[in-house]
């Protein structure tokens, strides 16, 4: 299979990557780690006039904790340098859980996990986490920077609010009041099929208390689903058997599951609450530092 | 390089310039001028007649095209050939010396490994990247890096086999 045809740039810095979006005028196209587009380039649902290939502008590769606890990751940072950052691992628990349940090995190690977010799949494993995170992007266009919040972000499958001319230089993770807790679970058939059903949890923890929760779905709606509003259920509280019963409800509640081959729209639903409640339970029983 | 496409019937288009890159391929630099639709699979098995890399399902699935790309496996289906342009690429023709075949190669004979043999190269290869950053895994581990990697014959037994095989014997080699 082949791409329509289109021309190719690979602009050194950021300036000039923008100029070839801007003067693309939306028939322009960011190549990162190109593991959805190429695909889409050769289905030709996708058919750009232009390619703009970020991988050679330095300085975007970038994990960063800043010294508020905000941490940072640059738009060519690729699936497993999350899965295999040490800092991640010991810091950011959603993410560290969801980085190898990306795709396949092979994808991850071009993947990259803002292109993940900017694709906006409604079975993104990333943007699911970016909302139970409260994340947002940075994006550069010829007017400067802004920052999108994820909640603000995702119109729809594979449509965003980033306008053509602007790209998504990094996602920020803002920093926990208390300690970082949570955890990913993903349903699939097999690596690297579409999930049956996906659940990001991200906890704020001051011991066993719950400063603050997000949840997200992804698999089990048109969109990725933001379930924030179940941390309702646990906010001020401590994990115990019923307070996880009632968030777990709650996100349950926010699914939208269709049936199909993958399973009925209830078992998916079923699916949703067992895993939340798995996450939270794993959560409820560590020893908070 | 014009005979490129011919077999791939899809002459340049006049408004599109076809770009010059260089690629090393198995340590040694080849050129072709390509128009940047080309995929990476598609120069190395069409221009540089390295057929060894297979394309299966051309949709990012099978791994059946999987190279090392600096080092790192990818689905060479899933890139553009002008993005290798200096890049350093290692293909399963690159695993066998003039003498001897690598263990992994040894390992899928031993072990009996392939059947149909259309996934071998791609297997070959995320084996050799596992096996770089891990020469004694697991089996579970080696699961785990071929799960990008489909065998239509579902041969997978005996190919976790052959890359657990060529693992022992590379350690020995080491000692």
């Amino acid at each position: 299979m082949y791409p329509s045809r289109f021309k190719y740039e690979s602009p050194k810095t950021l300036e000039e990557a923008i100029k070839l979006l801007d003067a693309g005028k939306g028939e322009a196209k960011v190549l990162a780690g190109g593991q959805s587009l190429v695909p889409m380039l050769k289905l030709r649902f996708a058919f750009p006039d232009q390619i703009v290939d970020i991988n050679n502008i330095p300085g975007l590769d970038y994990i960063r904790f800043d010294a508020d606890g905000s941490l940072h990751i640059g738009a060519l940072v690729r699936h497993e340098h999350l899965e295999k950052s040490v800092e991640i691992s010991k810091r950011q628990p959603t993410i560290a859980a969801a980085a190898p349940l990306v795709a396949d090995p092979i994808v991850r190690t071009r993947g990259t996990f803002v292109g993940s977010v900017c694709h906006a799949d409604p079975q993104g494993d990333w943007a699911a986490t970016m909302i139970a995170l409260n994340g947002h992007l940075v994006v550069q266009g010829p007017k400067g920077k802004r920052n999108i919040a994820m909640k603000d972000f995702v119109l729809g499958p594979y449509a965003t609010t980033l306008n053509y001319n602007e790209i998504a230089i990094e996602a920020v993770i803002p920093a926990p009041k208390g300690v970082a807790r949570g955890g990913y679970l993903k349903l699939e058939r097999r690596v690297g099929d579409f999930a049956t059903a996906s659940v990001a949890v991200a906890l704020d923890m001051n011991g066993d208390t719950v400063l603050g929760a997000g949840f997200a779905l992804a698999g089990v709606g048109g969109k990725t689903i933001d379930a924030n509003d179940a941390a309702s259920a646990l906010v001020g509280q401590k994990l115990t058997e019923a307070t996880i019963a009632k968030a777990a409800a709650l996100v349950a509640a926010k699914a939208e599951p269709r049936t199909d081959h993958r399973g009925s729209a209830e078992y998916k639903r079923h699916i949703v609450e067992t895993f939340v409640k798995r996450i939270l339970t794993a959560n409820s029983t560590q020893k908070v530092a | 390089m014009s005979s490129l496409y011919e077999e791939i019937q899809a002459a340049p288009s006049s408004d599109i310039p076809v770009r010059r890159v260089t690629v090393n391929v198995n340590g040694e630099d080849r050129t072709a001028d390509v128009e940047p639709r080309l995929l990476l699979a598609h120069l190395l098995r069409q221009a540089f007649k390295l057929t060894g890399t297979h394309t299966g399902c051309d949709t990012t699935n099978c791994g059946a095209c999987t190279i090392l790309f600096d080092g790192r496996p990818i689905k060479s289906c899933t890139m553009l050939a002008v993005q290798a342009d200096g890049h350093k690429v290692q293909t399963v023709e690159g695993l066998a010396s003039a003498s001897e075949l690598h263990p992994l190669q040894e390992g899928f004979k031993q072990e009996h490994a392939l059947q149909c043999g259309f996934c071998t190269p791609g297997m070959m290869m995320a084996a050799k990247a596992l096996l770089e950053e891990n020469l004694n895994p697991t089996e579970d581990e080696v699961r785990w890096a071929l799960s990008g990697n489909l065998c239509r014959c579902t041969g997978y037994q005996n190919i976790v086999k052959a890359v657990l095989w060529a693992a022992e014997k590379m350690r020995a080699e080491l000692n």
